[in-house]
């Protein structure tokens, strides 16, 4: 993760091509999403996405304005890291050969991820957790040989009142 | 099922109160042309989709009603995407209905087919694929809907052939008019800001108040918001001068007192250097453009801003404002007058008369000028504009393509009214004006409509002559050939050395009487200054056809004053004939 993102909670209409026009105000102006999920919610008219970009803060406030201009744009949040509870899932295939299956087993079972799919030589995980946390798992499981890796993209929801 | 997607298309555009389309058929769209036969609503038949979107934005501008313009899919799409581009940088009002092909066929590189919305989705402020002809009457209420309301702007409307063709079931549907309820909450995302926040009026009053330099930067906002009166009765209240950029030309009555009339990059020395030494710029529906800011760091660098606009992501786009008011500039206006008043009379106000009898000074100083042909020599473009200004109805609309002659046609037009400059300002569309002009004729048939063109534009979109002729649009041309690309030339002059790269056009080759005449207009070459006068006489006279006046103008002419690209409006450029005046 580079060190300065935004992570921008926008809910929109339920419909075609609107992933299109929200991704297409990012790509004209030459920033790249660092990733991006997109779900109804649980009123299936509106869809959530949730966009992590590396922008300064200016030129964010500036595409945030742009995006509330869009009909299909009901509204946007940008979440602060601190103030927000995110969570990603990451699907990993890794090389297992027998001698080092029970390390790769019990480092699994240490982040509280869980074993989905096991080969003769490979390991099939899950973990959703904190983006950080797929991060270090992540750096953990590369030195065993990692095979296929699949993240989707943080969701994140703002933290509660607790006063 | 009671009827079919094509009729109810031409059905809801009559409701909707279009009076004209501009349109050319072609596959796709042809199940809608049918109808239309059978419609209240003139179609005038464009010779390019270019014209009709022109058209439609000439319509617009002239009148405040949405244009409307109609095409087939594919190269009627990408034909039109010019003018669509063209009207969401001036916020001009436009709905376009595109031809697709029929929805199996979408995405198999169809005959025709191109990805209408995905290629207009960055050029309009809102387009839609409509997939079901039951949708139909919806998507044309909110296509209107869109296009009048909040910021306004160019909406497309992309029908494929199947659900308006009544030989395929699936045009058939039962017809249902949304209400203007159904068409609100049938967009929970679109809710323009119109009423400014109380306490940012109260603000902004405030700092009226206490301004010793204050200057009203006047937008094209002020013309889309119907705030012409609001504005003029706020100058009148406070007696701070107004400058009215490109798009605002109009706005304010150019023979106003008050009236300094426009900035920018060929703006006149005093508008420009009363922002430059303005306390307080008050921006009414205007958007901070680099042609008006010049080097954005040099700007206006001791005024404090208010910043009006309906669209919130202009505030702060470009300057910091220190009072930013989304809302509707009329009624935002309004608000401030009653602010204003709700102060005192004028002793709650700072004493401006220094600043007005410094402004005085400047505009004593550095009027307009240029220096008149001899005899033998070709005309000065300035001439040809003064007596087409003195000689043609006050309320005459002024259409204008892009370069020199339109900046000159800008500066030295009086525009006493609104609504009376139609012009491409935020995209510069070279060709804009035949078009544009025809669009405003039909618009506001009672009115004297010129194009001042340039040969290099004239070249663009003159086929649209046809058009006017063949539908007795009475509209006149003043061309003004130099036949140069006289603005590209005038910057190959100052800032390449001189070095003249691909902008010689020649002044006979097309042979602009013959070409016009073959269009179906009257044609006059004008070459001496004392000609110059009865032929616009002769060609006011004219009402059954489109004219064509062309002049032989002077290439070396060059627009000033300049603010040079990449410099402050403080090192405004004022001429040869000005330079070494007192400053």
């Amino acid at each position: 993760m580079p060190p300065k993102y935004h992570v921008l909670s926008v809910l929109v209409e339920n419909r075609a091509g609107v992933l299109a026009r929200v991704s297409a105000l990012f790509a004209r102006r030459g920033y790249n999403i660092y990733s991006l999920a997109v779900a109804p919610t649980d009123d299936e008219r509106f869809s959530r996405i949730t966009v992590v970009v590396d922008v300064e803060q200016a030129p964010l406030e500036q595409v945030v304005k742009q995006l509330n201009k869009l009909i299909h744009v009901i509204k946007i949040s940008e979440l602060d890291p601190r103030d927000s509870v995110e969570r990603e899932l990451m699907l990993v295939t890794v090389k297992a050969p027998a001698e080092v299956r029970g390390q790769i087993i019990e480092l699994v079972e240490l982040f509280e991820g869980r074993i989905i799919d096991v080969g003769r030589d490979e390991l099939a995980l899950s973990l959703d957790e904190h983006p950080e946390r797929l991060d270090d798992l992540e750096e953990l499981l590369r030195p065993f040989g990692i095979i296929d890796l699949q993240r989707t993209g943080r969701v994140a929801l703002p933290k509660l009142e607790r006063s | 099922m009671n009827t079919n997607g094509g009729q109810a298309l031409i059905k809801s555009l009559e409701l909707e109160g279009v009076e004209v389309i501009f349109g050319l058929p072609g596959g796709a769209i042809l199940p809608v042309y049918d109808p239309i036969l059978d419609s209240p609503i003139r179609h005038v038949l464009v010779r390019h989709e270019q014209g009709a979107g022109h058209m439609a934005e000439g319509f617009a501008h002239a009148t405040g009603r949405p244009g409307v313009a109609m095409v087939t899919s594919g190269p009627g799409a990408t034909n039109i995407v010019t003018p669509l581009a063209d009207a969401y940088m001036d916020s001009i009002p436009m709905v376009v209905i595109t031809g697709q092909v029929p929805l199996p066929s979408i995405g198999t590189d169809a005959f025709q087919e191109c990805d209408t919305v995905g290629i207009t989705r960055g050029v309009t402020k809102h387009n839609e694929l409509v997939t079901r002809a039951e949708d139909i009457p919806m998507a044309i209420r909110q296509a209107f809907h869109i296009a009048t309301t909040g910021r306004p702007g160019p909406v497309l409307v992309d029908i494929p052939k199947d659900i308006v063709d009544p030989r395929n079931p699936a045009s058939a549907m039962n017809w249902n008019w949304p209400t203007d309820a159904d068409v609100s909450s049938s967009m929970p995302g679109y809710k323009p800001t119109t009423k400014g926040h109380p306490k940012k009026i109260k603000e902004a009053a405030a700092l009226i108040a206490v301004a010793r330099k204050p200057i009203i930067y006047a937008g094209g906002g002020i013309l889309k918001a119907r705030a012409a009166e609001a504005l003029r009765e706020l100058a009148e209240l406070t007696g701070i001068p107004v400058v009215t950029t490109l798009m605002a030309r109009g706005a304010f009555p150019d023979d106003h007192e008050l009236c300094l009339g426009m900035p920018g990059m060929h703006g006149n020395y005093t508008a420009v250097t009363s922002i430059q030494k303005s306390d307080l710029l008050i921006a009414l529906g205007s958007r901070f453009d680099d042609r008006v800011t010049g080097k954005l760091d040099g700007f206006a660098p001791d005024a404090r801003i208010i910043h009006v606009d309906i669209d919130p992501a202009e505030l702060g786009k470009v300057r910091r404002a220190d009072v930013p008011i989304v809302g509707d500039c009329r009624l935002v206006i309004e608000e401030i007058i009653k602010a204003l008043n709700a102060l005192g009379g004028p002793e709650s106000r700072m004493d401006i008369t220094p600043w007005r009898q410094q402004i005085s000074a400047w505009q004593e100083l550095y009027p307009l000028v240029y220096e008149q042909s001899i005899d033998g020599d070709l005309l000065k473009p300035q001439y040809v504009l003064e007596q087409l200004r003195d000689r043609s109805p006050a309320d005459t609309i002024v259409a204008s393509g892009v370069g020199q002659h339109q900046m000159w046609t800008s500066q030295y037009w009086k525009f006493n009214y609104p609504y009376t400059w139609v012009n491409s300002g935020g995209l510069g569309t070279m060709g804009f004006s035949i078009p544009a002009a025809i669009g405003a004729k039909v618009g506001r048939p009672d009115r004297t409509v010129w194009a001042v063109d340039g040969d290099g534009c004239f070249q663009m979109t003159a086929q649209e002559l046809v058009t006017a002729a063949t539908e007795r649009i009475p509209v006149k041309i003043a061309l003004l050939n130099n036949a140069y690309l006289g603005m590209v030339r005038q910057w190959q002059e100052m800032f390449y050395g001189e070095r003249y790269s691909e902008v010689y056009l020649s002044p006979d080759l097309p042979d602009y009487v013959k070409w016009a005449e073959a269009m179906g207009c009257v044609a006059l070459r004008v070459e001496s200054p004392d000609e110059v006068g009865p032929a616009i006489d002769k060609a006011n006279e004219i009402n059954d056809r489109p004219v064509v006046l062309e002049f032989r103008t002077d290439a070396s002419e060059k627009v000033f004053p300049m603010v040079s690209p990449g410099t402050s409006n403080d090192q405004i450029d004022v001429g040869p004939l000005q330079n070494g005046l007192g400053r």
